[in-house]
């Protein structure tokens, strides 16, 4: 008997996820709740000089006066700040020389994860910065790095070792007051990655950070801060899994990018956190705010790839403020289950000539909701300018909604910019070929939906496309034919 | 006081003038008391992020404009269509001209709100229809029930097809300061019944003129309405035009806009699908210059199977106009094989014009064929070439390119005499003595 679409839905339901496990370890928490005296302790834990626990301070003292947003498109509890521990960290200190020293449980995890730390070092040149919990574990590859003067580490050791970078650059795009999550993450971060390549220098392989959430109860509030300095190029690469919970997760990172002239940053990010489960119980909350400043003929380049999480709520955006800069913006986003995403980018056109292609893919199943939303911005100094947008949208089933909400601004005549955007579903027509020709409905729906995504998919580094490509399998596979 | 304080005082006095027993009064209290919880819009309403009533709300508006029927034919008559045969609504400073009107009762209604709320014959038809479309929630539109009286009324039957166009007029004589008008029109178009008409709003003064009207339309089963509405008003007068569209069985209603001038023009066009197979159709051409300010603000709601709509609207933007565009498409879940698109092309031809547009989709089925398109660009520099290069001067072969860009819409007006006049006043507006009808 043929394999049928109820029986396809019915097993998906029950497909567990694959990576929710979770690893006891002893860990080092603060007790819940946030108030001046927790930032403060953040401040002296990671041994902060005093101007980044003043910072930290302004950006509580904000935080304290702003509202949560609401416009977005996503449905949730309101996270309780109050019930939040803001530090959470392994506690075998200090670092380890050697991957001996290693928690073997926690080698244990990076391998279920696919990503044992050995491998990697064997993996053709990849520099894995993992964050277990919030602080840095373990960096590979650094001395590579350290030959050509790129530094890559967390961002608590940057400010230690590298303060006259980190000052200048810390805030200068995502100010401490830019938004409610912005805010808080300055506030209270406890770690995350620090990156800076020096003039002229191409990074010889992809840095890679895996985020982790595992304590229960902790937010992760990573930070991260790359810098590309004049004519340099690098490929940045962030991936993330969590374990199943119950409860709701907070995520509120801030990534800040800065191309300086001539540089090129290429941010790609594989995001596939605990979704909760098909009752729509649990998972992350993901509230990221991530945006990057490119300098004259400097070009960014976002890519992402968002299969998890409860909520998202994120939108990676791109201030092209010298001449002749370059933006781009790749995303899938999969909705699955009762999965609410609103994703999608800003580009704002400062300098002339500056161009910026953003290409949006929307996957919606079972019960989801899936936004985009985005911003294209010309200013009326901003001669030349030029964009293209496209974002299409795939429903499956008559549950799911999928939404789109672009805004442009134009304020010089001489700007291009073309928008579209359609809505569909996967053809009956488009099936039956398949099967016809031997691909049953299962296969010919992730054959179907690989090609809707492969625009995006081609831009992602080898590493990821691989991962990326079996994480749309996962989440997408037959919730509807 | 500011306007919102007086226009809530006033409503007393409004009361001595109505009947209080009419139902409809009961619609009015009501919607009193959400525009005074509401107030006017404010830029952080998300529908109103790109237009300001700020400035415009300065004015001491009069609520209840002074009366003056003493407007000569001959002095108004370049705005109606007097080459062909029309009946006619007229309102001065928004009270009913019978001098200028030609209203029927022969076989169709087309008379006025004022008739309909007091004859006790209209009032099941009232109480059928009378804001059943016009959202509850929005404060402009309930400040317009508020104060509702005046307007234009057109019934008409199963069947019939009006013989003639209707034109709906309305003109302000300035003969105060400010004066702020509140027309309340209702058209409702039977089963296979059809129906044209034609509005504009006319300022004769240059005292400002704000203009808050709203406009119900109910197309039955199989009925098809065509409905264009020529903005060409002087740069103190300003509109906001709310038309709300229910559409039955297999119905097709259009609606073109020509926003060609005044201060601020804001336009909220909503139509919502109610029967299956029905075809919603709305254009738009907008050409402004100086300070003048157009927002086109559409929803086309697919609450049933099987329909389909269009959109397609273009703006030209000299000068420091703004533009903004708003469309929504919304789908429900139970809309399948619905057919939606939308289009918004923009041309700036000027470094202190602004344009901001938002095409949005709201889809919640999933066998829809959904599109939008926007572009933002300049004219093409070769095709501009070619034409001088053929002995064409650069001024008329730029206003070639542009009636061009805009004759998609102009295409499909169904009445030969409105396109001869739109062609004649995009000539206008571009400053050339060409006629593009040729």
């Amino acid at each position: 008997m043929a394999y049928t679409e109820e029986e396809l839905k019915k097993e998906l339901e029950t497909k567990e996820y694959a990576y929710g496990f979770y690893t006891d370890i002893e860990s080092d928490t603060f007790p819940k709740g946030l108030s001046e005296e927790i930032v403060v302790a953040i401040s002296r834990k990671k041994e902060e000089p005093q101007w980044m626990t003043d910072w930290r301070l302004e950006a509580y003292r904000a935080w304290q006066q702003m509202e949560e947003p609401e416009w977005a498109n996503v449905h949730y509890t309101k996270p309780n700040f109050q019930d939040i521990s803001y530090y959470s960290a392994p506690n075998k200190k200090p670092k380890y020389n050697s991957i001996d020293e290693v928690d073997p449980e926690l080698l244990d995890t990076f391998k279920r994860l696919g990503i044992s730390l050995d491998e990697q070092k064997k993996l053709a040149g990849v520099a894995v910065d993992f964050v277990m919990d919030s602080v840095s574990v373990a960096t590979t590859f650094k001395k590579t790095l350290a030959e050509k003067g790129i530094i890559f580490c967390s961002i608590s050791e940057a400010i230690k070792e590298h303060p006259e970078l980190v000052r200048q650059y810390l805030g200068s795009v995502v100010p401490q007051k830019d938004n409610y999550y912005a805010a808080l993450n300055s506030a209270v971060f406890s770690d995350g990655s620090f990156c800076y390549i020096p003039k002229g220098v191409r990074c010889p392989m992809e840095l890679s950070t895996y985020f982790r959430i595992n304590q229960a109860g902790t937010g992760q509030f990573e930070r991260t801060l790359v810098v590309a300095d004049q004519g340099s190029y690098v490929s940045y690469l962030e991936g993330c899994t969590a374990p199943s919970r119950d409860e709701n997760q907070l995520h509120a990172a801030v990534v800040e990018l800065i191309a300086l002239d001539d540089a090129e940053i290429k941010y790609s990010t594989v995001q596939n956190w605990f979704p909760g489960d098909k009752e729509g119980r649990g998972g992350v909350y993901n509230f990221v705010t991530k945006r990057g400043i490119a300098h004259h003929r400097a070009k960014i380049s976002w890519t992402q790839v968002e299969t998890g999480s409860a909520v998202t709520w994120k939108y990676p955006s791109c201030v092209l403020k010298g001449d002749d800069s370059v933006g781009e913006f790749y995303s899938i986003a999969v909705t699955n289950n009762h999965q609410q995403a609103d994703t999608g980018t800003k580009m704002i056109h400062l300098g002339r000539n500056t161009r910026s292609t953003i290409i949006s893919k929307g996957i919606s199943a079972g019960k989801s909701q899936n936004s985009y939303r985005g911003l294209v911005q010309i200013g009326a100094r901003a001669e030349g300018a030029r964009n293209f947008s496209q974002c299409d949208s795939l429903l499956m089933g008559n549950q799911c909604g999928a939404h789109t909400f672009p805004y442009i601004e134009a304020q010089n005549k001489s700007a291009q910019i073309e928008h579209e955007a359609t809505t569909s579903k996967i053809g009956e027509d488009q099936i039956f070929y398949c099967n016809q020709r031997g691909i049953d409905t299962e296969s010919a729906i992730a054959l179907i939906v690989n090609g809707f995504s492969k625009e995006v998919l081609n831009k992602l580094p080898m590493e990821f496309a691989v991962e990326a490509q079996k994480l749309l399998e996962i989440s997408l596979e037959g919730s509807v034919g | 006081m500011d306007l919102k304080d007086k226009l809530v005082a006033s409503f007393m006095a409004f009361e001595g003038g109505v009947d209080l027993d009419h139902p409809v009064h009961e619609i009015r209290s009501e919607a009193m008391k959400v525009f005074e919880a509401q107030g006017f819009p404010e830029k952080r309403d998300e529908e109103w992020k790109y237009t300001s009533l700020k400035a415009l709300l300065q004015n001491d508006f009069s609520v209840f404009p002074k009366q003056n029927d003493c407007l000569d034919y001959k002095n108004v008559k370049q705005y109606f269509l007097h080459e062909i045969d029309t009946y006619k609504i007229v309102f001065v400073d928004g009270a009913y001209s019978s001098f200028l009107s030609e209203t029927t009762h022969q076989g169709i209604d087309v008379c006025l709100m004022s008739a309909a709320l007091s004859k006790p014959k209209y009032l099941p038809m009232i109480e059928e229809y009378f804001n059943k479309i016009a959202p509850k929630d929005e404060s402009l539109t309930a400040l317009n029930t508020a104060f509702s009286k005046e307007g234009a009324f057109i019934y008409i039957p199963k069947n019939v097809a009006a013989d003639k166009p209707v034109e709906i007029i309305h003109f302000a004589t300035g003969n105060e300061a400010a004066v702020m008008l509140q027309p309340r029109s209702m058209i409702v178009v039977d089963q296979g019944a059809e129906l044209q008409i034609l509005e504009r709003h006319r300022s004769l003064t240059s005292n400002a003129v704000l203009t808050n009207s709203v406009t119900e339309i109910y197309a039955q089963a199989n009925a098809q309405v065509d409905y264009y509405k020529v903005q060409n008003d002087n740069l103190t007068a300003s509109l906001i035009d709310n038309t709300y569209i229910a559409q039955g069985r297999d119905s097709q209603v259009s609606v073109h806009t020509f926003s060609f001038g005044g201060k601020l023009t804001r336009n909220n066009l909503h139509f919502y699908q109610k029967g299956e197979n029905a075809n919603s159709i709305l254009k738009g051409v907008t050409i402004i210059g100086e300070k003048q300010h157009v927002d086109h603000h559409t929803l086309v709601h697919h609450g049933v199977p099987n329909c389909e709509s269009h959109q397609d609207y273009k703006g030209i933007f000299d000068e420091s106009a703004t533009g903004v565009f708003n469309g929504k498409i919304m789908v429900q879940d139970i809309a399948q094989k619905t057919n939606a698109f939308q289009q918004n092309n923009n041309i700036l031809l000027s470094d202190k014009a602004t344009i901001n547009t938002k095409p949005q989709l709201e889809i919640f089925a999933d066998d829809v064929k959904c599109s939008h398109g926007c572009t933002i660009g300049q004219l093409d520099q070769d095709a501009l070439f070619y034409l001088q290069s053929r002995g064409i001067p650069q001024k008329e072969a730029k206003a070639l390119l542009l009636y061009a860009f805009a004759n998609n819409v102009l295409e499909s007006v169904q009445i030969p005499l409105v396109k001869q006049r739109i062609n004649r006043i995009i000539a206008q507006k571009l400053g050339v003595q060409i006629g593009f009808d040729l």
